[in-house]
């Protein structure tokens, strides 16, 4: 029993780093653009889909490195020939946009590389559990978290000591001032949309060689995003990843002890929040409005 | 628009939608589709109701649909074959969902309201989901029928005739547009509109912006509900498709393909919605891009939707 707890802790945990690391993306774009990125679930497909084609060529480590960058290439792409267009408006005409992209993202997945779901090869030393006794340690899940952790302390660390990280953080308070400064924002704010891209990318690659490959993979991952960064707090990013963890954890427990609720469990920790602490855990007072 | 002319536009409406099945049929359609229309046609009218007369964007309103759907289905396969009380049931459900929900998240604005509104739409959807020995799961709920109706003045047989249901359908759609409309054009109509052109300036007004607010909400959701009972009744069956997210989508579509600022457009919107679905799912297996190209070609050409984009030929 305990070995099944800590085996579906541990299990949460990896989901809830899965969540996180989609979450910052998202919370990243929408604290500086004010976009509800809805398509980052399509990119976080294509991401894994492109590692899964680049693979022959360039191998395991390759497609981890070319496939997150190629996405958030392509994200590049798409914030300037699209989203950029939407700044300033109404947010519900850029939430419509990303919506029908993600369709036109899912979509697309299944038309290139089928319906069907693929397996996505991982080093075969990876793949080995570590302890007899604790199964559930394989390699590629204690290196999965790793990876993550890697990836959210080097996002910290840009947003802290980098020019560009200074300046997405100065946007995301007060864009006209930063604007005014003599920083072109354009340029900012699609760099930061293309930051946001990568980690979906980099998820996707990951989350490939947990659950193999789905053109649904996106969406089944994109509204506990939304939850962690409610349950979190908008507007914070240390609380979007507290609040990624969280979920995953939480229905990790909860699939020990009533599996049918494990993805209801996330929504009441979000009524709960919203009821007891509407600004989220970690949320700034006054973002709400 | 002067008022005469208003009349006759109102008058000539009603007069296409009285004749649907009959032109749409002769268009190459079906009543089914005719019904689909009106249905889809009111959810997003009462979308539009929260969000182009209140300012308030909710993308989570397929919740409330699909409550109305599995409320009414549920009703008369579990309790009593009577489509009245199905229905009945299903708008309690919705509406009462949505006076509890919108009591959380009703302090809360714009994008922020959008993605709570988006999270807890999918909760409903997961029950649906994994509830299967009662909702029956993905493969959805059946095993029942829309029943006849039985009026003080006889029997409507709305089981065995497509028509008419769709006149039991348009009937159902008149009485709530007709409510929709009456509320807008009351005090308190004009209020929701006050808080949407200016929601500091109401509050300073003394309007107690969040009370009305929620009583949008829950008014938006309860017709949206309707639309929902109906819907599950048109079909006779219903599955978790119906308060997914995509759904909440398509009705935000409709109603900015339609028009938000104006009371019918999201009709316009709807219409062109369905048939376009029904034409391009019936022909190509990539749906889903097509429908996804409309969103981007509305969002990025015709924001203001095909009604305001006529009106603003109009006034030039």
């Amino acid at each position: 029993m305990q070995q099944l707890i800590l085996f579906n802790i541990f299990n949460g945990l990896i989901v809830g780093a899965f969540y996180a690391l989609m979450a910052l993306g998202l919370s990243l774009i929408l604290n500086l653009s004010g976009v509800i990125n809805f398509a980052h679930g399509g990119f976080l497909a294509l991401g894994a889909y492109l590692a899964y084609s680049l693979m022959p060529a360039v191998g395991f480590w390759g497609a981890l490195v070319l496939a997150p960058l190629l996405t958030a290439a392509i994200g590049l792409a798409v914030e300037r020939l699209m989203i950029r267009r939407l700044y300033g408006r109404d947010p519900l005409y850029s939430l419509l946009l990303t919506f029908g992209l993600a369709y036109i993202l899912e979509d697309t997945t299944r038309y290139i590389w089928g319906a069907q779901s693929l397996p996505y090869p991982i080093p075969a030393w990876l793949t080995r559990p570590l302890s007899s006794e604790y199964f559930f340690l394989t390699g590629y899940r204690l290196f999965m978290v790793a990876l993550v952790a890697l990836a959210v302390a080097a996002l910290f660390i840009i947003l802290r000591y980098t020019r560009l990280g200074m300046r997405i953080r100065a946007g995301t308070l007060d864009l006209e001032t930063v604007s005014a400064l003599g920083v072109n924002v354009r340029v900012l704010r699609n760099l930061n949309f293309g930051l946001g891209i990568y980690l979906a990318g980099l998820a996707g690659v990951l989350a490939a060689g947990m659950l193999g490959l789905q053109p649904t993979i996106g969406t089944s991952l994109i509204m506990p995003s939304f939850v962690a960064i409610i349950v979190g707090g908008l507007g914070s990013l240390p609380g979007t990843l507290l609040g990624g963890l969280l979920i995953g954890i939480a229905s990790g427990i909860t699939t020990v002890f009533y599996p049918s609720a494990t993805e209801a469990v996330m929504y009441v920790m979000m009524g709960l929040v919203l009821l007891l602490r509407p600004r989220g855990l970690l949320g700034e007072e006054g973002r709400v409005q | 628009m002067t008022a005469s002319r208003r009349h006759a536009a109102l008058a000539l409406l009603w007069l296409a939608l009285l004749t649907m099945p009959f032109w749409m049929k002769a268009m190459g359609g079906y009543t089914e589709l005719a019904s689909r229309v009106v249905v889809m046609g009111l959810a997003a009218m009462a979308l539009n109701f929260l969000l182009g007369f209140t300012g308030t964007l909710s993308f989570g309103h397929a919740a409330y649909f699909g409550l109305g759907a599995y409320g009414a289905g549920m009703t008369l396969k579990y309790l009593v074959p009577s489509t009245g009380l199905g229905m009945l049931v299903g708008i309690a459900v919705g509406t009462l969902a949505a006076a509890l929900i919108g009591a959380l998240i009703i302090r809360l604005r714009g994008t922020y309201f959008a993605m709570v509104t988006i999270a807890f739409g999918q909760v409903f959807y997961f029950i649906s989901f994994r509830w299967n020995t009662v909702t029956g799961g993905d493969d959805g709920l059946t095993g029942w029928r829309r029943e006849p109706l039985h009026l003080p003045w006889g029997s409507f047989d709305i089981q065995g005739s497509d028509t008419a249901f769709y006149y039991f359908a348009l009937a159902c759609f008149a009485v709530a547009v007709g409510i929709m409309a009456a509320l807008l054009r009351s005090p308190f109509g004009r209020t929701l509109l006050a808080i949407r052109e200016n929601e500091r300036r109401a509050r300073f007004l003394g309007i107690a912006v969040e009370r009305h607010l929620w009583l949008s909400f829950v008014i938006s959701c309860c017709m949206v509900s309707v639309a929902g009972t109906l819907y599950a009744l048109l079909n006779n069956f219903t599955d978790p498709r119906a308060l997914r997210w995509d759904m909440s989508g398509n009705f935000v579509i409709m109603a900015v393909l339609g028009g938000m600022r104006s009371f019918w457009g999201p009709l316009f919107g709807a219409a062109i919605f369905v048939v376009l679905q029904d034409f391009v799912s019936s022909h190509t297996e990539n749906w889903m891009s097509i429908v996804g190209l409309i969103f981007v070609a509305v969002v990025l050409f015709f924001p203001r939707g095909v009604l305001g984009l006529l009106r603003s030929r109009g006034n030039q």
